[in-house]
């Protein structure tokens, strides 16, 4: 799923001073499973600025929404009939769906309450850690399903590069060496004759290289 | 291995039999050439050639490049270092080129320190290419004379290639099948990290000799002396990859004040005169940190002087 995280209050108050009647709009998918951007967050968010203003003796109006999906027109259209009753709209949506409902109300000023991070997975209370990078040429065949494009911090496709230490990345001790894993999966699947085999100069033609990307289906379009 | 594809003096002295040597220069922090032409003037008679540094550890500095032309035009070889963290694959095979105008002969392709080491670290990184893929790049560049994007070349690069080697960096089991590949890229000469663990590094490179590897490119053993026992406890701990056991630290610490640079020259030159006995150390690459002025007292007393005329 996409992972996001709250951006900080002072930043969204920055944003939001000067309008009167502001919309804090969640999203009920990826941002609410990661606890940044979903029911929950928006009326602790709501909450916050409710108060803030009224200390600074300057009230605002502050609704609170939370949409099935902002990257789906047919959830956005839901707002259409209330739109106006508002000056600004913040999204607690990943910059996908702060985007789709940007391009759906042109007049209204969309700003984003969290910072979209990365591609990635639950991975214990509390942490989310980064998976995938949609480079669009999924590599996984051959690097015992661990990616080393999104895991390793010089996204090298024949590593580990010389800073592998004790199972973790020369970044950070935090960090676990992409190819150490890759090669404990190697090992576990009995394939490491694989290692030697040597990873192809990449097309990053399909990452973000080659400029805004587009799936087009044929077949389900109507 | 004896087909000189090159004009690289160093490519000459590996292939005659010789114990080759190498030795490195880091550029400077500014636009002042005369640094490392100074550090090249006292180190060119002792060595076979000089690598020149490529933004080590990810600090911004005067670039391999332009360093390295700078000694060419002294009449001293360069080994230009080049890193696939700042290039993509257009700049990467345009400096080579770059490189080859200036009949500079020998490259090392390494992938470079992580950014977050250096005065960038919110920078980006290209990492367009990994090291191997560059190594197979200047290999293609110079072997097939065309561009990766399929043009001809005119007038192909014609450099010696080679690439880094660690044998202490974790997973250990890899070391050797890693070297395979880079190998296999066509990497034609290897410089090491830094060795201080000798028995380590004799059985990587007997494992090596065991499946060949050593009949298939020049290994040339890394050597940094220790300047103080504070600079071997700061390798140890926190230059990753980096492999300094106790012994060389307690010998150094009993050295005492004052005298511990001249054991870390003695440990140096005596683990060379150790290596130069193992089959598959074909030379050894000395990296005198910011210390250049000490490469002729340990070239010479390990016995590596006066260097071949090929």
């Amino acid at each position: 799923m996409i992972i996001a995280e709250k951006k900080p209050i002072e930043e969204i108050i920055d944003e939001v001073k000067d309008f009167s009647r502001i919309l804090i709009l969640g999203c009920n998918e990826c941002v609410t499973v990661c606890e940044a951007g979903g029911k929950k967050e928006v009326e602790i968010l709501a909450s916050a600025l409710r108060m803030y203003f009224i200390n600074k003796g300057n009230e605002k109006k502050v609704d609170e929404r939370t949409l099935e999906r902002q990257c789906d027109h047919e959830y956005l259209e839901e707002l259409r009939s209330n739109i106006d009753d508002y000056d600004a709209i913040v999204s607690l949506a990943c910059g996908v769906g702060v985007q789709f409902a940007a391009e759906k109300y042109l007049t209204t000023p969309l700003i984003p309450g969290v910072n979209t991070v990365c591609l990635g997975a639950n991975e214990d209370r509390g942490l989310w850690t980064e998976r995938c990078q949609a480079c669009g040429s999924c590599v996984l065949a051959r690097t015992g399903g661990i990616c080393p494009v999104s895991r390793c911090a010089k996204r090298v496709l024949n590593g580990p590069c010389g800073g592998s230490t004790n199972g973790k990345c020369e970044i950070s001790k935090d960090v676990d060496c992409a190819w150490q894993l890759i090669l404990d999966r190697l090992k576990a699947l009995d394939k490491m004759d694989d290692y030697e085999k040597i990873a192809p100069i990449k097309d990053w033609s399909t990452d973000r290289a080659g400029g805004p990307r587009t799936v087009t289906r044929e077949d389900v379009k109507i | 291995m004896s087909d000189l594809n090159t004009a690289s003096n160093l490519e000459k002295v590996l292939k005659a039999g010789h114990i080759g040597v190498t030795s490195e220069c880091g550029p400077p922090r500014g636009s002042d050439a005369e640094e490392v032409k100074k550090k090249g003037m006292l180190i060119k008679d002792h060595v076979d050639a000089i690598n020149v540094t490529d933004n080590q550890t990810a600090m911004t500095r005067m670039s391999s490049l332009a360093a390295c032309v700078h000694l060419k035009l002294m009449g001293i070889e360069p080994v230009l270092q080049m890193v696939t963290r700042d290039r993509n694959r257009v700049a990467l095979q345009s400096d080579i080129l770059g490189a080859a105008s200036f009949d500079i002969p020998n490259m090392l392709c390494l992938s470079g320190d992580h950014q977050s080491f250096g005065d960038c670290a919110q920078g980006q990184n290209v990492h367009d290419l990994d090291s191997m893929q560059l190594i197979q790049t200047v290999r293609h560049m110079r072997d097939e004379g065309k561009f990766l994007g399929g043009d001809d070349i005119k007038s192909p690069p014609k450099i010696f290639v080679g690439a880094a080697a660690n044998p202490f960096a974790d997973p250990f089991e890899i070391r050797v099948p890693r070297l395979a590949k880079k190998i296999a890229c066509g990497a034609e000469f290897i410089q090491t990290q830094c060795i201080y663990n000798i028995d380590k590094f004799k059985e990587w490179i007997r494992r090596a000799a065991d499946r060949g590897l050593t009949e298939k490119t020049f290994i040339m053993a890394g050597m940094t002396p220790m300047k103080s026992v504070g600079m071997a406890k700061y390798m140890k701990n926190r230059v990753p990859g980096m492999d300094v056991p106790d012994e060389i630290i307690a010998r150094l610490a009993g050295a005492g004040k004052g005298k511990q640079a001249q054991e870390g020259i003695d440990i140096c030159v005596e683990h060379i005169q150790e290596l130069k006995e193992i089959k598959g150390v074909s030379g050894f690459h000395i990296m005198a940190i910011e210390w250049e002025e000490k490469v002729p007292e340990i070239v010479e007393r390990a016995g590596l002087y006066p260097r071949p005329e090929v």
